[in-house]
């Protein structure tokens, strides 16, 4: 019994290792992005601040709250369970859930908003535009979009543990992939918090 | 038995830190607003990564996980910005 536990627990430790080696490998794929964006920035000062000034800062600070708000909900949940707090758990990863909807929503508009005035990656007014704004909506859309894709997959894997949670799978002795789901979440968090500065303020 | 060192973070930690988050938030967009040239950039970069610290150290529990992991983040962080250090080098100096 005492050598379960033990074993359990070293498991528990290398599942947390694993996610954290994974989350640093996210982070120098995101920072090689940020990299790209501080050199083309630096060559095309002028450009990129013409370009900023395009995009809607209230739907990114709209953005911006929603994520925090949903990043402490989820922490929350993690006291929740190993306090045996069950309903509250739920609760409050419910309401990381819906943040993370409403976030993917605000992007819809924000983005639908860009393609109505024909702004795309490859349409044809993008083509026309200068090296520099070319860049800088070339860069927004990719580093948004694949944000966007990590909001897709932390909302799946946070609905995979609010299942776990409802069925009692995950509970207080045994909570490591809810810690997991939610250092995930914590990721997106903290990309955005460098990103709409970035993107949206500095312009 | 029971000695498995699961660290317990009351739900005031979380609020407080969400508090200064959201403050942190309005200063840059007030920063940014107002318009103050250079420092605008360097405002709003400070305040970034002020904000990722938190999350990294608190919300992602870094503030109460191994020494090991602790390194590992430092050197993670170091290792982007030697990169970017060394691309501005080259950039710079074309």
């Amino acid at each position: 019994m005492i050598m379960n536990r033990a074993e359990e627990h070293n498991n528990k430790e290398i599942a947390k290792l694993g996610m954290w080696i994974f989350i640093f490998t996210e982070i120098i794929l995101f920072g090689g992005l940020f990299i790209v964006y501080s050199i083309t920035r630096s060559k095309y000062s002028n450009e990129f601040h013409g370009a900023a000034a395009h995009l809607n800062v209230i739907i990114g600070a709209i953005n911006t709250v929603i994520l925090l708000i949903s990043s402490t909900t989820v922490a929350m949940s993690i006291t929740a369970v190993q306090t045996k707090n069950k309903k509250l758990a739920l609760r409050l990863l419910m309401v990381t859930i819906v943040c993370a909807l409403v976030f993917l929503a605000n992007k819809y508009f924000e983005w639908s908003g860009k393609f109505h005035h024909g702004l795309y990656p490859g349409s044809d007014l993008m083509m026309e535009l200068n090296r520099g704004y070319l860049l800088f909506f070339s860069l927004y859309f990719f580093m948004t979009g694949l944000h966007a894709l990590h909001i897709i997959v932390g909302l799946t894997i946070l609905l995979i543990v609010y299942y776990k949670i409802d069925k009692g799978i995950i509970n207080h002795e045994k909570y490591v992939l809810l810690e997991n789901g939610a250092l995930y979440w914590h990721l997106v968090d903290l990309i955005w918090i460098f990103l709409f500065p970035l993107l949206y303020l500095i312009t | 038995m029971e000695e498995e060192h699961q660290h317990i973070v009351p739900y005031e930690t979380y609020l407080k830190i969400l508090a200064i988050l959201l403050l942190m938030t309005c200063i840059t967009i007030t920063v940014t607003v107002i318009d103050l040239s250079a420092w605008t950039v360097l405002i709003a970069l400070i305040i970034a990564c002020i904000k990722g610290f938190l999350v990294m150290s608190i919300f992602m529990h870094l503030k109460f996980e191994s020494l090991l992991l602790k390194i590992l983040a430092i050197g993670v962080v170091l290792l982007f910005a030697i990169i970017l250090a060394i691309t501005f080098i080259d950039y710079l100096n074309r």
